[in-house]
């Protein structure tokens, strides 16, 4: 538009973020783009996978100021919580609180969460934690603006139970899929591989993410 | 018996020049005047045994009940000032069913025990308000943790116990149960244990009649908190009460 009304509006982190469980782990990932009004870029390398406590990660979605708000409150809660318990979090505690605060302040939120992560209990879980504060527990789970270019993709590529390699691959193609094609997705990949043992963080720079040329 | 307070039992926000909180010491008194109730823990679950004395032949058969349900998977066995424990287990099940509203999973119950038991150790701080008058007995069974008991006093101390006994007749009861293997031990072995137990350490003599609760949790409720089936406590009961017998005969031979 004309006059720059994308000065004026809020920053939005329009998104691509996506996990997916694979056998023995999860794999998290978002792009690194924030805009403005669909026209500017504020940030093309922010990094919207957060890391809530050892072994459990949010992505965020929507808008970036309420999103690290309800991130920030939801770290100091599940510290707490697992220190009161004497042993790290469930993956489904970190979502029902990050539940608690998206549906108590649904009025003045606007940001939504993929919660993701290990636990002793059940091993690697994603859930989807949507604005109004609904839960689901999916195997595995896109979200963000870019998201809907690749449900197709996603729907017919994954399956359940891959190796750690293929589930990269999975996830990495997704992202460079949606972030062709959606203007506010874009930048790098951000990813997170938690099993078990440990969790790693890694980023793919943009020039080395997976050129798609055709499907099979 | 015990020193008498002189001034400093009065209240609960004062300590004796002995280190003692008295309004604490005589709360405890208050559990021991209670008849008694007893949980153990064994390989795959706990059972709960209470010795529900009868005052008055008008009481309707099962009124007054002194073990309760905490969520699902949680019991709890009281002795003392069955009013206090009343209210103290309305303040377990709002702490299980806020942390499930919050954080998605059945509350842990040695969290459960910690947050009860702060709960009572706050009353033991203010001249204001008396110490609760009752101990009870918390457990469960998961999936995870497997079986689980712990003990809070009027203290607000919470231990965890393979076997423990609370009431007037805790120590011939804790002398019984120290002669159980529990560890390895199922729920239905148990079971008849438990009411063996009761029916030893009741007093025929000071004590008429009394009612036996027995409720258990484990891998034979799937873990669920329940009251043990009629069959099955009645085949508990007669197995007690054949053994009192067993042993009065013994001790007549003796004679």
């Amino acid at each position: 538009s004309v006059n720059g009304e994308w000065r004026s509006s809020k920053v939005s982190t329009g998104t691509t973020i996506i996990a997916v469980t694979y056998d023995g782990g999860v794999v998290i990932g978002s792009d690194s783009r924030a805009s403005m009004g669909g026209e500017y870029v504020s940030s093309r390398v922010i990094n919207k996978v957060v890391q809530v406590h050892d072994k459990i990660f949010c992505c965020m979605a929507g808008s970036l100021a309420d999103a690290q708000a309800v991130t920030n409150a939801v770290i100091h809660q599940l510290s707490f919580h697992s220190m009161q318990m004497g042993e790290p979090p469930l993956v489904q505690s970190a979502a029902s609180i990050m539940r608690s605060f998206c549906y108590n302040h649904r009025d003045e939120l606007s940001a939504g969460f993929i919660v993701a992560g290990w636990d002793s209990k059940r091993g690697p879980q994603v859930f989807q934690v949507s604005l109004g504060g609904m839960v689901l527990e999916q195997e595995f789970t896109i979200a963000g603006s870019g998201s809907t270019y690749i449900y197709g993709y996603v729907d017919a590529k994954f399956k359940p139970g891959m190796t750690r390699e293929e589930c990269l691959t999975f996830t990495t193609n997704a992202l460079s899929l949606a972030m062709d094609r959606d203007n506010v997705s874009g930048g790098v990949v951000h990813l997170a591989i938690v099993t078990e043992k440990e969790a790693e963080k890694q980023l793919i720079p943009g020039n080395k993410l997976p050129v798609i040329q055709s499907l099979e | 018996m015990s020193s008498i307070g002189t001034g400093y039992d009065l209240s609960a926000s004062t300590f004796s020049p002995d280190g003692r909180v008295f309004q604490v010491e005589y709360a405890m008194k208050a559990v021991e005047n209670s008849s008694t109730a007893i949980g153990i823990r064994c390989k795959d679950g706990v059972v709960f045994g209470v010795e529900k004395l009868v005052l008055s032949k008008l009481y309707e058969a099962g009124s007054n009940k002194r073990i309760f349900n905490i969520d699902r998977h949680v019991g709890m066995a009281v002795a003392g000032l069955l009013a206090d424990a009343r209210s103290l287990s309305e303040v377990a099940r709002e702490e299980a069913s806020n942390f499930r509203s919050n954080y998605g999973h059945d509350i842990p119950l040695k969290h459960l025990s910690d947050r009860v038991a702060m709960y009572v150790h706050a009353y033991t701080l203010y001249s204001a308000m008396r110490p609760f008058g009752c101990s009870f007995i918390l457990g469960s069974h998961d999936e995870d943790d497997g079986p689980q008991l712990y003990m809070v006093d009027p203290s607000g101390i919470s231990y965890g116990y393979w076997g423990c006994a609370i009431g007037k007749a805790k120590q011939a009861a804790k002398t019984e149960i120290e002669k159980l293997q529990m560890k390895e031990m199922t729920c239905r072995e148990l079971v008849k244990e438990v009411a063996k137990i009761i029916y030893i350490v009741h007093d025929e003599v000071k004590d008429k009649t009394f009612e036996l609760e027995l409720s258990w949790v484990g891998e034979v409720t799937k873990g669920r908190h329940e009251l043990v089936p009629k069959d099955i406590k009645e085949e508990a009961e007669k197995y007690a009460k054949e053994s009192l017998e067993e042993e009065d005969d013994s001790d007549e031979d003796n004679m």
